[in-house]
C-alpha cells in the first residue's frame, strides 16, 4: 500500500556543524598537517636529486658559514635580519635552512630503521607465534634480552666501537628495535593460529608457510601499522638523542639533535639555536603519537567484525 | 553394494600430557561408504572430534598422536603418507566442516577468494577456470546469485549463508569424504533443517560420503544412514539409524535416546543419565559405562565386553547382549 500520509519535511541528519566537527578532529588534522609539511620540507629542501640544484625550498645553504652574521636573532626580534627567518647559529648558518635539511636526516633514518625493524620483528614474531614450542621459546627469550637491554646504551656502544655516521645510527637503532614488533606480533599470531579459519585452511591442505603468509599476516597488519606510527616518534627522538650526544651523524651535516646540542652553550644568549630544532622534534614526535592513537582507535580489532 | 571410501580399523589416538596418557580414542572401527552418511554420536569429550581430526591427521601437536590402527581412505592407509602427501589429500579427497561458521572464514578475504584457495591448491587451474569452479561450488550449496556473492566479505553475510560458504569451501574440490563436526549446532532450528536438506541434496549430486559428528539424536534421525554411538573413546554400538531407534541394544544407547526431549511427554521430567563419564586418564578395567549403567553386572566391572554382531552389521559391545 502506498504511503498516503502527509510528507514530512525531510530533515537530513548532518551531525554537528562543520566548525564543531573540525574542532573535534583537530587532534587528527594538526598532526596530519605537521607530518605533511615535514615530508615536503625533506623532499623539496633542494631539487638536486632531480638535477636542479638551484631550485630549493631552504633560503640558504645549510652549511654556509657567514661569520659576519653570527648569533643573529630571528627576524621577528630586534636586530634580526629578514633573510634569516629563525636566526643564525654560532657560525652564522641559517637555522631555518638547517632545520629543513635536518628533516631529511630525521625522516630518512626513521624510515630506514622502521622498515628494517618492522620486517625483522614481523617475520620473527609470526614465525614464533605459529611454530610455538621450542622455536617460540628460543625466539622469545632472545626478544626478552633485546627488550631488557638499554637501547640507548647499546647504540652509544656501537657508535663508539664503529665510527659514528649515518649508517651506524641506522644499525644501532635497528639492532634492538625489532624486539617490540616481535613481541606484539607473536601474541597476535598465537591468537590467530588457533582460530577456526586457520584450522579451515589446514583442512583445505594449506602448508604452514601459506598459512603464515596468507592467513596470519593479513590479520596482523592492523597492529603492525599502529606500532609503526607510534615508533616514528620514538626513532626520531632516539636519533636526536644520539646526535645530541655527538655520536650521531657527524658535523657539519645538520640533524635536529645535533642542532640542539650546538646551541646548548648559548641558551641564555641565543636560545633560538636550540629552541627551534627542539620544537621541530617535539611537534613531529607528538604528531606521530597522535596519528598512532587515532589509527589504533580506527583499527581496533574489537570494532571489526570477525 | 556401494564402494567403501573410508575404513577405520582399531584406531587409537592418545594425548600425552604431564598427567599421563589420555586415551581419547581407544580402538574404534567403522566404515563410511560412498553416498552414505555415518553419524558419530556421543556426549561431549567422548572422542568424536578427536576421531575427526585423526582422519585428517590434524591433531594438536605435539601432545596428540595416533598410536595405532589403520585409516584406509580410497584404498590406501593415510597414516603411512608423508606430511606433504597428506596435504594433497586434505581438501581434495577428505574435507571437513567446522562447527562455527562465524569464525571459520577469514575476515580479510572475500568468500570467492577463500573458496578459490582450495581449488588453486589442488587443481592448478587458470584464473578464469577457478572462478567458474568457485561459482559452481556456490551453486552446489544453493547460494543465490553466486556471481555477485563471491565478492562479498564474510561479515556481509548471515550466519546461515556463511555456513553454506563453509560448506562450499569443503566441497570445492569434490572430496570423497566429508567430515562434518557438529555443523548445525550453531544454527537455529529452521536453518538447521534447511541445512540438513541441503546436504542431502549435495550428497545426491556428488556421491560424497559424510562422517557426521553430533550429539543431537534429532539431527541423526534426519541426516544419517548408519550411526555409531561413542562413549569414553570407544564405539559401543553401531547400526543403521532405524535399528538404533527401534531396537537399541546397548544400555547407553537406550539411555541416550531416552534423554531426547519429546513433544508428547511435556509433563514428565526429562530423563538423564546419572553420573559422569570416566576420566580418560584412568579408565576402569571393565566396561566404561559400568559405573552409570542401570543393568550392570559383576562381569561388567572386570572385563571389557567384545563387539558382537547381532545381525545385519548391528554391532554391540555389552555383556548383556547375547
Amino acid at each position: 500500500m502506498p504511503d498516503t500520509t502527509e510528507e514530512k519535511p525531510k530533515k537530513k541528519f548532518t551531525g554537528l556543524p562543520l566548525r564543531a566537527r573540525v574542532i573535534r578532529k583537530l587532534s587528527l588534522i594538526i598532526p596530519l598537517i605537521i607530518m605533511f609539511l615535514v615530508v615536503i620540507m625533506a623532499v623539496f629542501a633542494d631539487l638536486s636529486w632531480l638535477g636542479l640544484p638551484n631550485v630549493r625550498l631552504s633560503p640558504h645553504d645549510p652549511d654556509d658559514v657567514v661569520i659576519r652574521d653570527r648569533f643573529l636573532p630571528p627576524a621577528f626580534m630586534d636586530g634580526g635580519k629578514s633573510e634569516y627567518l629563525l636566526g643564525t647559529d654560532k657560525l652564522g648558518r641559517d637555522v631555518l635552512s638547517r632545520i629543513i635539511y635536518g628533516s631529511r636526516i630525521s625522516l630518512s633514518i626513521s624510515a630506514l630503521v622502521i622498515s628494517i625493524t618492522a620486517c625483522i620483528g614481523t617475520v620473527l614474531g609470526i614465525f614464533a607465534g605459529y611454530a610455538g614450542g621450542r622455536i617460540d621459546g628460543f625466539i622469545m627469550r632472545v626478544t626478552d634480552v633485546a627488550l631488557s637491554f638499554p637501547g640507548l646504551l647499546m647504540a652509544m656502544l656501537l657508535a663508539v666501537a664503529i665510527q659514528p655516521g649515518y649508517w651506524t645510527v641506522v644499525f644501532a637503532l635497528s639492532i634492538l628495535g625489532w624486539a617490540p614488533y616481535a613481541r606484539l606480533l607473536r601474541g597476535e599470531a598465537l591468537k590467530i593460529r588457533d582460530s577456526d579459519f586457520v584450522a579451515q585452511a589446514r583442512v583445505c591442505g594449506a602448508s604452514p608457510w601459506r598459512i603464515m603468509l596468507r592467513h596470519i599476516f593479513p590479520n596482523v597488519i592492523n597492529s603492525l601499522v599502529v606500532m609503526i606510527t607510534l615508533s616514528v616518534g620514538m626513532v626520531i627522538l632516539a636519533e636526536a638523542v644520539l646526535s645530541f650526544l655527538g655520536i650521531g651523524v657527524p658535523a657539519p651535516t645538520a640533524s635536529w639533535g645535533s642542532m640542539v646540542n650546538d646551541g646548548r652553550g648559548y641558551l641564555d644568549t641565543a636560545w633560538w639555536i636550540s629552541a627551534f630544532p627542539g620544537i621541530a622534534i617535539g611537534l613531529v614526535v607528538m604528531s606521530g603519537n597522535f596519528l598512532g592513537d587515532w589509527l589504533r582507535d580506527k583499527l581496533d580489532p574489537r570494532l571489526r567484525q570477525l | 553394494m556401494s564402494k567403501t571410501i573410508l575404513q577405520v580399523e582399531d584406531l587409537h589416538t592418545s594425548f600425552f600430557t604431564r598427567a599421563g596418557e589420555v586415551k581419547a580414542v581407544d580402538g574404534i572401527s567403522f566404515h563410511v561408504d560412498e553416498r552414505e552418511t555415518f553419524g558419530l554420536v556421543g556426549e561431549s569429550a567422548c572422542g568424536k572430534t578427536v576421531t575427526g581430526l585423526s582422519l585428517l591427521r590434524l591433531l594438536p601437536e605435539p601432545a596428540g598422536r595416533i598410536v595405532g590402527g589403520k585409516i584406509i581412505l580410497n584404498g590406501r592407509n593415510i597414516l603411512e603418507l608423508s606430511k606433504k602427501e597428506m596435504r594433497s589429500v586434505r581438501g581434495k579427497e577428505i574435507s571437513m566442516i567446522l562447527q562455527d561458521p562465524m569464525t571459520s572464514l577469514n575476515p580479510v578475504y572475500t568468500v570467492g577468494n577463500q573458496i578459490a584457495e582450495s581449488i588453486k591448491l589442488h587443481q592448478g587451474l587458470q584464473d578464469d577456470k577457478v572462478t567458474d569452479e568457485v561459482i559452481s561450488a556456490l551453486r552446489l550449496l544453493k547460494i543465490p546469485a553466486p556471481e555477485s556473492r563471491l565478492r562479498d566479505y564474510p561479515f556481509q553475510m548471515s550466519g546461515g549463508m556463511r555456513q553454506r560458504v563453509v560448506g562450499a569451501i569443503a566441497m570445492s574440490c569434490r572430496p570423497n569424504l566429508l567430515i562434518a563436526d557438529e555443523p548445525t549446532t550453531a544454527l537455529d532450528a529452521t536453518i538447521q533443517a534447511q541445512y540438513i536438506a541441503l546436504f542431502q541434496d549435495v550428497q545426491r549430486t556428488t556421491n560424497v560420503g559424510i562422517l557426521f559428528i553430533t550429539h543431537d539424536f534429532g539431527v541423526v534421525a534426519k541426516m544419517c544412514h548408519r550411526v555409531g554411538v561413542m562413549y569414553a573413546g570407544r564405539i559401543v554400538e553401531t547400526a543403521t539409524t532405524s535399528k538404533i531407534f527401534k531396537d537399541p541394544r546397548h544400555p547407553y544407547t537406550v539411555a541416550l535416546i531416552n534423554s531426547v526431549p519429546r513433544l508428547e511427554e511435556k509433563d514428565k521430567r526429562l530423563f538423564s543419565i546419572e553420573g559422569q563419564p570416566p576420566s580418560l586418564l584412568n579408565l576402569p578395567p571393565g566396561c566404561r559405562f559400568a559405573a552409570r549403567c542401570s543393568q550392570v553386572m559383576d562381569k561388567c566391572r572386570e572385563q571389557q565386553p567384545a563387539e558382537i554382531d547381532v545381525g545385519d552389521g548391528h554391532l554391540v559391545s555389552c555383556w548383556r547382549v547375547k
